[in-house]
């Protein structure tokens, strides 16, 4: 859906559910897993549909993700950093998170 | 974030251009000053990555998005303290402000509060909307600005205001593709807003915006369409007009901004319904001062009038901060700042009537999704209308429509019109959701670890 205007830069690796996926520095997360053609990132807890980010600044709450352990954060909102780990959301969040 | 003082003179929230040149008027005037953002870095979103961008041919962007860079390093260069990544999530009326920065959260006091946390685009409720590859123009815009992301697919954009078109030019200068503009603003607008031509040609958007018509429309089919489906198995592939189908990657809506009012509403400030801009603003002086002694709103989310006269807005709230707290400071005349944001505030009434969207595209019917999150139809929120739900708040109860992650802000106007049409009554009769802090999630562990004095420990001790 999306391509980076400029590849130069895009050095940083993080995972996403294991995955090693390239990222900018001054991406946000949801920026990075779209560039990497991640097409939906979780699926819903009321009828388990596939979502992807809306709204990018903030208040839609549809790139809810997992990072680094914390469940349910905005994607959009986290800048990225080497190392991080990312995962998405299936259906209902789990309990312990 | 250590250096965070737990008192400020003026907290201003939102680092647009009202909360910059809020806050770099009063850090400057001798009041200290505290800017939170929650995006990683100032602009808003009409400047967002301003001071980051990867974008750096300035065509792309252009240059009314370049002036955001003078405002940013004012406020930089005015000794305020600007803290970004910082998420407020509680205001209340004794100007105590919950924030929390990296996971952290923490209560501050203020003497006075600038509210600035702009707009949002309105609920584009249509049949597939939640499908991925339905996006925001202003999503796709954000991806441009903040972090160099074009469309690469067949992009399709759909809607109206003045942002689907500065988009679309912003996206084509990028050397991205648009295959067509679908264009839902009704034709009949026109009749109410010619009224308003006259002074819309004085102030500075008519030769710019007629300029970006004829740039777009010279590389992109432009199409009426009075109805917009997204259509496709868990991911977009095709959109729907008026019966006519594209194949598409990616659908772009927009049907204009309205005032993100949940961090103000949920203070207690007063709002009302403005029926010309269909959303609800809150009532507030001519500094802009609010309801709530001590809170100010500037920027859109005082009510929808750009980008530039947001920063006049905060120039004036900020202004009365000084005078109220430090009168001998050297302030700015408010006279020639008013002057200023009255010209900007020309030619409004045009946009907002040519743009206004139409009763289609604003009260859904059937299965179409009203709240993205609970996943509550639009036939749900009419069937409970007619057999006697008056207000948004009981729908809560009988539907879970607002309760969700989003705490309403992609359903409230879409509820409150769809309860007002099967009543017949306003949506001013209507009202809006109650809202209640905390306005953003934050862990119970940040709750918890909150600092609390010995007389509050003891209030709840037996």
């Amino acid at each position: 859906m999306f391509r980076r205007l400029d590849e130069k830069g895009a050095t940083l690796l993080l995972k996403v559910d294991g995955q090693e996926i390239r990222a900018r520095d001054g991406d946000t997360v949801a920026a990075a897993l779209l560039a990497a053609g991640i097409k939906h990132i979780r699926t819903t807890p009321v009828s388990g549909k596939p979502r992807a980010p809306y709204c990018l600044m903030g208040v839609c709450f549809d790139c809810l993700v997992t990072i680094d352990g914390v469940g349910s954060r905005q994607a959009c909102l986290v800048p990225v950093r080497e190392g991080m780990s990312v995962e998405t959301q299936q259906g209902k969040r789990e309990a312990g998170r | 974030m250590t250096d965070l003082a737990s008192a400020y003179d003026l907290a201003v929230i939102g680092g647009g251009p009202a909360g910059l040149a809020a806050a770099s008027l009063a850090a400057r005037a001798g009041l200290s000053t505290v800017l939170f953002d929650e995006t990683p870095g100032v602009g808003g979103q009409i400047y967002r990555g301003i001071t980051s961008t990867p974008v750096t041919n300035r065509a792309v962007l252009g240059e009314d998005y370049w002036a955001g860079a003078a405002l940013a390093a004012e406020a930089t260069a005015s000794g305020a303290l600007i803290a970004t990544g910082a998420t407020v999530w509680s205001l209340d009326p004794s100007l105590q402000v919950g924030v929390s920065i990296a996971g952290r959260a923490r209560l501050i006091h203020a003497r006075r509060i600038i509210v600035a946390t702009g707009s949002l685009e309105r609920p584009f409720p249509i049949p597939g909307w939640t499908l991925p590859g339905v996006m925001t123009a202003g999503a796709a815009q954000t991806a441009l600005k903040a972090q160099g992301l074009v469309p690469s697919g067949r992009t399709v954009m759909a809607g109206s205001g003045p942002l689907l078109w500065l988009l679309a030019a912003q996206l084509l200068r990028a050397g991205a593709k648009v295959e067509a503009i679908l264009d839902t603003a009704p034709r009949l607008n026109w009749l109410r807003a010619l009224a308003h031509l006259p002074d819309f040609a004085l102030s500075p958007y008519w030769s710019k915006g007629l300029a970006l018509l004829r740039e777009v429309k010279a590389k992109v089919p432009v199409i009426r369409a009075s109805s917009v489906e997204a259509h496709g198995d868990g991911q977009l592939r095709e959109v729907v007009a008026d019966g006519r189908r594209q194949p598409a990657d990616l659908l772009l809506l927009h049907q204009g901004v309205v005032p993100n009012i949940n961090l103000a509403m949920a203070a207690g400030v007063e709002h009302r319904w403005n029926e010309r801009q269909l959303c609800f603003e809150p009532m507030l002086d001519q500094d802009f001062g609010s309801s709530v002694p001590g809170i100010a709103v500037a920027g859109d989310g005082a009510g929808i009038a750009g980008g530039t006269a947001a920063a006049e807005r905060g120039r004036l709230a900020a202004i009365a901060a000084v005078r109220a707290l430090k009168p001998d400071a050297a302030a700015p005349d408010p006279q020639a700042i008013r002057q200023a944001l009255q010209r900007e505030e020309m030619g409004r009434a045009f946009l907002d009537w040519l743009y206004r969207p139409p009763v289609a595209l604003r009260q859904p019917v059937g299965e179409t999704l009203a709240c993205r999150c609970e996943e509550v139809t639009a036939g749900q929120v009419r069937h409970m209308a007619r057999i006697g739900c008056e207000g948004p708040n009981q729908m809560k109860a009988f539907l879970r429509c607002g309760m969700g992650p989003c705490q309403g802000r992609l359903c409230g106007l879409t509820v409150t019109e769809l309860i007002a049409a099967e009543r017949e009554t306003s949506p001013a009769e209507v009202g809006y959701w109650r809202l209640r802090p905390p306005v953003k999630p934050i862990t119970l562990g940040e709750l918890a670890s909150l600092p609390i004095a010995e007389a509050e420990r003891k209030a709840v001790e037996r």
